[in-house]
């Protein structure tokens, strides 16, 4: 499986949250899937060099969420995709991300029809990736 | 956790002549815990170290370490106490081997295991003269030797002081390890605050030998907020705002860092008139640094009593 997860210190963001986030923002995109494997709180733990309790508080959420299960004695895996942000919190980080976007593209001289051309085309590639996929919006 | 504490005072205190190094500590730290004690230099981490270990005696307060009198611990109690001093001190004619040998001798149970498991991840040869090691290799030595015994209770006085970042990996993957055992305590002052977010659950702050906080980690986190204020043209001055640590004053912005925003300083700040205010990220560091900068207000204590976000501050 081709998902790692990275921390750093001296973020923002704590520790526990960067692991939730990360794997929320993998299930979302289809990096983990459904019953894809995660590493046990303890590798995690020692892969990350982290206190063990980060991890279980980061997997004891992401188990409330439903997004993840312990299996006793086999592991810990992805149950769901679910819808990752509740749409307040999805709008709170959009907005830096298009904000950004809209800044390049504006430094870059592109006019605004141009900038909507580019996003249109690339949604509409998207629609045709995201087909059969049971999306919850 | 119904666990007494595996360290605890009251009220202690050391006067070194007129100064207080220590001011009325009170001192809690849970059995399975791994407590980073923090503070700048001088404040008086290493005086709090030396009472609880019985090698300095309080001026007055009282304390327990696994339940016994500080001022009287019984060398059964010592024995489950395992205590690396900052300064890593060792026989330097001694081969690495050798030292460890002459240790062993001083305790009945001994685990070799464990020192040979620290020894190889330091990278340590046996046969190496311990005054020949670089000051990562004998940090890894001294904690092998710390270790071996299998202490209850580790206290570690700065140990990351002067490692470079592959040695302090080392020794962060040892206590993470240590801790695997989970009745394992490890008490451990340190100015690196990128390895106190990584391995600690708990933190107390002292400041000029008077404790600031002594809670979660994350209550920490969640206590210091940063908040930013945007106005139309220059802020307004600012009235007394309690919980205030710091305050910086942009062209059309305040930024404020507070110690436990609650409504009733909300509703504060909104007075003032601000077209926006919204909270901002804060990462640790800087709560840290503004918690012990010399702006603003400086009592609050923040503990696991005030959970409740509440307004009691002590003065």
């Amino acid at each position: 499986m081709a998902f790692d997860i990275a921390i750093t210190t001296g973020s923002t963001t704590p520790i526990y949250k960067q692991i939730t986030d990360q794997v929320r923002l993998a299930a979302a995109t289809g990096k983990l899937g459904v019953s894809d494997q995660l590493p046990s709180i303890r590798a995690l733990a020692e892969q990350l060099v982290i206190n063990a309790n980060t991890v279980a508080r980061s997997y004891a959420d992401l188990a409330r969420e439903g997004l993840i299960e312990a299996r006793p004695g086999r592991g810990v895996f992805v149950i769901h995709k679910r819808k990752v942000f509740t749409r307040e919190e999805g709008w709170r980080r959009l907005e830096p991300l298009v904000d950004g976007l809209i800044g390049e593209a504006m430094a870059m001289d592109f006019s605004r029809e141009e900038l909507r051309q580019a996003i249109e085309k690339k949604l509409a590639r998207w629609k045709a990736v995201k087909q059969g996929d049971q999306t919850h919006e | 956790m119904s666990d007494p504490p595996v360290i605890q005072t009251r009220g202690l205190t050391r006067y070194f002549g007129a100064k207080p190094a220590v001011y009325e500590l009170d001192l809690a730290v849970p059995r399975g815990s791994v407590f980073a004690f923090l503070g700048r230099n001088g404040s008086g981490k290493t005086t709090t170290i030396r009472m609880l270990l019985g090698l300095l005696e309080p001026t007055r307060g009282s304390g327990a370490v696994l339940g016994y009198d500080l001022c009287a611990l019984p060398p059964e109690a010592r024995a489950r106490i395992g205590y690396l001093t900052e300064d890593h001190q060792l026989y330097g004619w001694m081969s690495v081997r050798q030292s460890c040998e002459f240790q062993s001798q001083f305790y009945p149970r001994w685990n070799g295991r464990v020192l040979n498991g620290i020894i190889d991840h330091f990278a340590l040869k046996p046969e190496a003269r311990v005054k020949d090691l670089s000051r990562g290799e004998r940090a890894g030595l001294c904690l092998a030797q710390t270790l071996a015994p299998g202490p209850e209770l580790l206290i570690l006085d700065d140990p990351a002081l002067g490692l470079d970042p592959v040695a302090r990996r080392s020794l962060l993957e040892s206590m993470l390890y240590l801790t695997r055992r989970s009745a394992r305590t490890i008490f451990f002052s340190s100015h690196n605050l990128a390895d106190v977010e990584r391995v600690a659950d708990y933190i107390a702050v002292l400041d000029r030998g008077v404790l600031c906080a002594c809670c979660t980690l994350e209550m920490f986190r969640n206590s210091v907020r940063q908040v930013r204020l945007r106005f139309a043209g220059a802020p307004p001055p600012l009235p007394k705002v309690p919980g205030l640590l710091q305050a910086f004053r942009y062209e059309h912005e305040l930024r404020l860092i507070l110690v436990r925003l609650n409504g009733e300083v909300e509703q504060a700040l909104r007075a003032l008139g601000p077209l926006e205010m919204e909270p901002l990220p804060l990462p640790l560091e800087d709560a840290f640094l503004s918690y012990l900068g010399e702006h603003g207000e400086r009592s609050f204590i923040l503990d696991e009593a005030d959970r409740d976000a509440g307004e009691v501050l002590k003065e």
